[in-house]
């Protein structure tokens, strides 16, 4: 499988070091429909590919959003694309979360740093009303305030529904908790029978908060989880994502917890 | 299916045949004091009068006096090397100012035939089948290449110490498809081979060929040495119950055997490499001087490996304790809930060609022992 030739058409630096490029297929008729929590191959030409999932909303239509923190080889040369450059594109892959599961629910997303970046793909596609969902809260936990993404937004958006933030630190003035994610999490009240949840974010912030979600009775059935492996050909071809008996790749990336619960106990699989 | 005798001095002629159909023959070979597999053009390619010794981190071809042409058990490498090449070329892609594109590189595919498959093999190919043939994702490399195979199968009838798959239950007899499947017969004085076609172009084959009617002393007598095949893996050591093998592995993260194994083990890769299953590869992109032509290459890679598992903020697998358990449980256990197959057929490749001679057949039973006494 070829990438298609994509450019980029708008780059918007978050903070350091993490940018968020809207890209467009050379060709036109490029298919862009995806379904949040899909990601996409992305290729540096040279460097190589990573898997990035769209950050953008679902109904756009418009080319890919992405959303790409410089931490490694390729994904420095994707952050350091400039408008116009060309890049790589292969996908949509992988299964997104199951939206329709959370029609009539009151939803919870709780999302950890970078992880933010599917969720609001997620949210886009819950403020468009399809499926229309009773409640939208979203936890959104980062390390500084400068290293929330979306902010504007997600505060514009906040009147719509509840956001609660949180970062580690914070100098000066800063509205939100202070604090793991877990404490305003834990502060919330859930209807167990009624809730469904979708969580991003480090695995370790994951599994402190689904042990906060299930000791509040929620269902292991009604959480849902994003995960991330290393990954070369996105197909279930080269092996690299395998997470005991599942391919992140196609598998996944998002699971149900209740389904993973076994393999996400075990630590190095 | 159609049944008949081929004297052995006659074997010739089937190569012939084969290589006139058009095909490039593949077999064994004797190299580099190994038997491997490589072009044949004439029957004196074949490793006549070769055997091998295998053991837990031993090989070695040695002479024997039979005559046979197949009196080994399996090869170094596998046909695994023709199928998913170790290196290829994907794409290759130039970037001119801000114009990009990529032409994917699909070479010639040679129609090739296999000749001396032994089961455990065949079964091995089948598994590899699913993985990049038959997902939701097609492999389109590994599926033109593997399109029009001609398969030749040869029953095992001099299995290595190292071999187990009547554990796995993928051998010695060949039971599943192919085009043409042998046996071969030394008894007294003669020397044949019982052949069977088991497609319609197994069957043009053997139309050309100067065979006799299968009598009942051949059938005995390849029954005979089948049996001695069957007899001799069930009197090794090499015995586990892979009945319940999943669930075991499933039960055992957790397992001390673990950290014993992970104290010998090198992760030098080789058991992976070895593996007529194992099917992970990794890709490397490259520049020129110029910076205006890229490729991209795939090559095998192996769960052993320290980058393999390589996410932001280090290796999944750092340790590896971790790194055996992830290959030997997918092997055994993961694989059957991916594909629906065990991931391993008994073949003994691993057992032969680790350095340090860990054999997954003893670390299955040492499991199997701390499971029982828990
Ligand atoms: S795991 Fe070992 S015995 Fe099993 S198929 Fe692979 S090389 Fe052969
Ligand atoms: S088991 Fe043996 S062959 Fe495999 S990585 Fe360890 S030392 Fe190497």
């Amino acid at each position: 499988m070829i990438p298609a030739i994509f450019r980029v058409e708008e780059r918007n630096e978050e903070f350091a070091g993490t940018v968020t490029l809207r890209i467009r297929g050379e060709a036109r008729e490029v298919p862009t429909e995806f379904n949040p929590g899909q990601f996409n191959m992305l290729y540096a030409f040279g460097t190589g590919e990573i898997p990035i999932s769209m950050s953008g909303s679902p109904a756009d239509g418009n080319g890919y959003i992405h959303t790409i923190r410089s931490h490694g080889f390729v994904s420095r040369a994707l952050a350091d694309l400039r408008v116009g450059d060309a890049v790589g594109v292969r996908g949509p892959f992988g299964r997104g979360w199951p939206l329709d599961q959370a029609a009539g629910k009151e939803v919870l997303v709780i999302a950890g740093g970078l992880g933010m970046a599917p969720l609001r793909s997620l949210i886009y596609r819950l403020l468009s009303g399809t499926p229309e969902v009773s409640r939208l809260r979203v936890l959104y936990g980062a390390r500084r305030p400068q290293e929330m993404l979306f902010l504007t937004e997600l505060e514009y958006w906040s009147r719509r529904m509840e956001l609660i933030l949180s970062v580690d630190h914070a100098e000066g003035e800063w509205p939100g908790h202070i604090g793991v994610i877990t404490g305003p999490l834990d502060k919330a009240e859930i209807d167990p029978d009624n809730t469904i949840a979708f969580l991003c974010g480090p695995e370790v912030m994951m599994r402190f908060c689904i042990q906060v979600l299930t000791a509040k009775a929620l269902p292991e059935s009604a959480i849902f989880l994003s995960m991330e492996r290393n990954m070369k050909c996105a197909t279930g071809h080269c092996g690299h994502c395998q997470w005991g008996p599942n391919f992140i790749c196609k598998n996944g990336p998002v699971f149900c917890y209740e389904g993973i619960r076994r393999w996400f106990d075990i630590r190095a699989l | 299916m159609q049944e008949f005798v081929l004297q052995a001095e006659h074997l010739e002629v089937l190569i012939q045949v084969v290589r006139s159909e058009g095909f490039q023959l593949m077999g064994p070979v004797v190299r580099n004091g190994a038997i491997t597999y490589d072009e044949i053009s004439t029957a004196s390619d074949l490793p006549r009068g070769w055997g091998d010794e295998q053991e837990k981190g031993y090989y070695r071809v040695s002479r024997n006096d039979s005559g046979a042409y197949f009196a080994y058990a399996v090869g170094v490498g596998s046909w695994k090397q023709f199928l998913q090449l170790p290196r290829r070329k994907v794409w290759e892609a130039h970037k001119k100012d801000d114009a990009m594109d990529i032409l994917e590189v699909l070479d010639e595919v040679p129609a090739r035939a296999f000749l001396g498959v032994r089961s455990c093999d065949l079964h091995a190919i089948a598994i590899q089948d699913r993985v990049f043939a038959e997902g939701q994702y097609r492999n389109e490399n590994y599926a033109r290449r593997r399109q029009n195979i001609l398969l030749i199968a040869v029953n095992c009838t001099t299995p290595a110490a190292t071999c187990f798959c009547t554990v796995m239950n993928t051998g010695p007899k060949v039971t599943t498809p192919t085009d043409l499947t042998m046996t071969e017969v030394i008894d007294h004085k003669e020397h044949y081979f019982v052949i069977r076609s088991e497609s319609q172009r197994g069957r043009e084959i053997l139309k050309q060929l100067p065979l006799s009617s299968l009598e009942e002393r051949h059938s005995l007598a390849e029954e005979q040495a089948l049996q001695a095949a069957v007899q001799k893996m069930q009197e090794g050591p090499r015995k586990f119950d892979s009945a319940g093998v999943k669930e075991l592995l499933y039960r055992n993260y957790d397992s001390p055997v673990w950290d014993q194994v992970a104290e010998r083990c090198l992760s030098c890769a080789n058991c992976t490499m070895a593996c007529p299953t194992c099917f992970c590869s990794t890709v490397e992109d490259t520049t020129d001087l110029t910076g205006e032509h890229a490729e991209r290459w795939e090559r095998w890679d192996s769960c052993f490996t320290g980058d393999f598992s390589y996410i932001s903020g280090g290796s999944v697998r750092a340790s590896t304790r971790s790194r055996y358990r992830q290959w030997m449980t997918h092997k055994l256990a993961t694989w059957h809930d991916q594909f629906d197959t065990s991931g391993c057929v008994g073949c003994g490749r691993c057992i032969t060609w680790c350095p340090v001679g860990i054999d997954l057949t003893e670390e299955v039973q040492r499991i199997q022992q701390l499971d029982k006494t828990l």
